[in-house]
């Protein structure tokens, strides 16, 4: 197998867990070494958690720390070929032959080429990282056909050969789990699970991301979410609701509120389905009250 | 094999530890053992954390048995005898929330709950053995009117078709350029239809013992005959059961799947079973869209509001809510037991769940409500 040669920098997973966190994202040991086995070995990174742990936020950081660019394909039911790979511009070209009356004309030029995603990162495979955004809400069709680019990357376009990539691109794929991946993709990939994160690093992570939080408002965030994630909610919040909350809460302090209830009118950027408002609220007062203690 | 180069002594016991994995239903492919292998060489390996994370990342355990690869770990690596045997339960199972805890003595699995008038709510833990039969008449049925019957949704796809919504510019182009740059036909394209996903909810507790064996045969060949089925069991715990049931022999699935599921025949606490269901988001999104199929008598002895309120919130997310009951014989059915009258106004049909016969034909009839 082709082992890749070190990063720049980059020789182990501490290394890159402290090259992420100059990058704003806090990773812990698992994630560190999953995403730096996939940057050595070549392969793929398959990300799956619930979601708001951060994953598509995994992949900016990942690319920031190698100084590329993110190409990001969002997935959805029904994706196909022509919106991953490559288009032709079909109304260009017909102008074209228009145009051109008796002349010959390539209407398979460059010109006439619409790169997508993924054919934008086999062309230039050292400036730039694929992510490929909840790939369980794809279909199993397009699956299927991730798998072939995913072993190869190279793509054949019937008018003009095949593409190949120089070297192995890097690819971020995530997934939030609605659905069971085929065992060939995970196989193909080097997988991490993320979870939410302790107390202590998710506080860390709330500071870092909202600049403005105080640490002791951060702390009792975190402690009411993880509160939150025990209770059989329809929607738990992730670290992302978490970040909001806080930063909710410190607005409307500085506008006045006292602090519980600060805490108290913002849940709505935590909790955002009326069900589980109305589940937790006859508890909530207590709830805030004891995750500020 | 002379020629292959030996592998370095240190290896052995990695790749013995894929075979132990392999032992316990891990599917790991070779060039997973090979990238496990790479991964332990660029790591170091400076600590066992090291490997165990080399593991996890190229071996990729499903999160769910995470705790079984880690025992299996310990027991290869540190070798420790003093491993308590945690009863990894599976996150593929939901233990309700014990509300009403000494309340009931959970019954005896056989004679305290043959009527299922005597349902409870505690909790009798058994294993299930299915006899062996033959496919009957209404399964075969099923196998074989399934891929016309069953609903189906427009999907996103797109298929080449004589008159459609869009307009098919690669087949024009195409076309034209056969005609000097003339184009004589627009092709049109229309959306594909694709089987709607199903979701099947099977009450197993001892008041429906009579009809567990037929329905979870039923599952069985449900989810041979559609590829988006989820299938649950519930009693005192709602148990997943897809996967085992998606193996193809019927019997060793149906005995797959009753290992996995330890709540045959005890009490039956269906509105908490649901609400468990609808609390784990990602069981939740299977009824998003889906048609819904609850077999089950209704027959409730915890709280009707729990009930009510979470087949609400199914009938919002899915796209039809079936209940199929054995004790709805006929089309002049009134619901009489407090909990089918509490749910009534929530699902599309309340029909008899009482034969296979009566549950397939109505799974057939749902291809022809309108999507």
């Amino acid at each position: 197998m082709a082992v890749r040669g070190t990063i720049v920098g980059i020789d182990s997973p501490e290394a890159l867990e402290r090259a992420l966190r100059a990058a704003y994202y806090l990773a812990d040991q698992g994630l560190a070494t999953a995403a730096y086995l996939s940057l050595a070995l070549g392969k793929p990174l398959l990300l799956e958690g619930a979601p708001g742990v951060g994953k598509t936020e995994a992949a900016k950081a990942i690319a920031a720390v190698l100084g590329r660019r993110l190409i990001r394909l969002q997935c959805y039911e029904g994706i196909d070929a022509s919106a991953a790979l490559y288009e032709w511009n079909y109304p260009r070209q017909m102008l074209a032959i228009r145009q051109a009356g008796e002349e010959s004309i390539d209407i398979y030029g460059e010109t006439f080429l619409i790169e997508r995603p993924m054919l934008a990162v086999l062309r230039a495979p050292d400036a730039a990282v694929l992510l490929i955004d909840e790939i369980d809400r794809a279909d199993q069709e397009f699956e299927a056909f991730l798998l072939e680019f995913l072993s190869d990357f190279q793509i054949s376009i019937p008018e003009r050969g095949t593409v190949r990539a120089a070297e192995r691109p890097v690819v971020v794929l995530t997934s939030n789990r609605t659905r069971d991946l085929h065992e060939a993709l995970r196989r193909r990939c080097v997988y991490h699970w993320i979870d939410y994160p302790t107390a202590e690093r998710e506080a860390r992570i709330v500071m870092m991301r909202a600049s403005s939080v105080a640490e002791q408002t951060a702390r009792a965030v975190v402690a009411a979410v993880g509160k939150l994630r025990r209770e059989p909610l329809s929607k738990a919040p992730g670290i992302a609701e978490a970040v909001d909350w806080a930063e909710a809460a410190t607005l409307l302090h500085r506008g006045g509120a006292r602090w519980p209830d600060a805490f108290k009118r913002s849940i709505g950027v935590a909790l955002k389905d009326e069900e589980d408002l109305h589940f937790i609220a006859p508890r909530l007062d207590a709830l805030i009250a004891e995750a500020a203690a | 094999m002379n020629d292959e180069r030996q592998l370095p002594r240190a290896a052995r016991i990695f790749i013995s530890f894929v075979a132990l994995l392999r032992a316990n239903g891990f599917a790991v492919a070779p060039e997973q053992t090979t990238a496990f292998l790479a991964a332990i060489e660029l790591l170091g390996p400076r600590s066992l954390e090291h490997i165990r994370q080399a593991g996890l990342a190229t071996l990729a355990p499903p999160p769910e048995r995470r705790a079984t690869y880690d025992r299996l770990f310990d027991i290869h690596f540190r070798g420790s005898e003093a491993i308590e045997r945690a009863e990894g339960e599976d996150e593929e199972t939901v233990r309700l929330q014990e509300e009403g805890r000494g309340e009931d003595e959970p019954p005896l699995a056989d004679e305290a709950n043959e009527s299922g008038f005597a349902a409870t709510r505690g909790e009798a833990l058994v294993e299930r053995r299915f006899a062996h039969d033959t496919t009957s008449d209404a399964l075969r049925r099923l196998s074989r009117e399934a891929p016309a019957r069953l609903p189906r949704r427009r999907g996103h796809r797109r298929m080449r078709a004589r008159r459609g919504p869009f307009a098919d510019l690669r087949r024009t182009l195409r076309d034209s350029v056969r005609n000097d740059g003339e184009v004589l036909r627009l092709g049109q394209l229309k959306r594909r239809l694709r089987p709607r996903k199903m979701l099947l909810l099977i009450d197993v507790s001892g008041s429906m013992k009579a009809r567990t064996e037929e329905n979870m045969k039923l599952a069985h060949a449900l989810l041979q005959a559609v590829h988006s089925a989820e299938v649950f069991t519930f009693g005192t715990r709602l148990t997943r059961v897809t996967r085992p049931l998606r193996l193809k022999r019927r019997e060793q699935a149906l005995t797959a799947a009753a290992h996995l599921v330890s709540d045959w025949d005890g009490g039956t606490r269906i509105g908490d079973a649901l609400q468990a269901f609808l609390a784990v988001p990602r069981f939740g999104g299977y009824a998003r869209g889906a048609a819904v199929i609850i077999i089950s008598d209704g027959l409730e002895r915890g709280d009707v509001s729990a009930l009510r309120d979470a087949v609400a919130k199914l009938s919002r997310r899915a796209w039809r809510v079936s209940w199929l009951t054995p004790l709805a014989t006929g089309p002049e059915f009134k619901p009489q037991t407090e909990a089918l009258i509490a749910i009534q106004r929530f699902v599309d049909d309340l029909v008899d769940g009482g034969s296979s016969a009566a549950v397939v034909s109505h799974l057939l009839s749902l291809g022809r409500r309108a999507a």
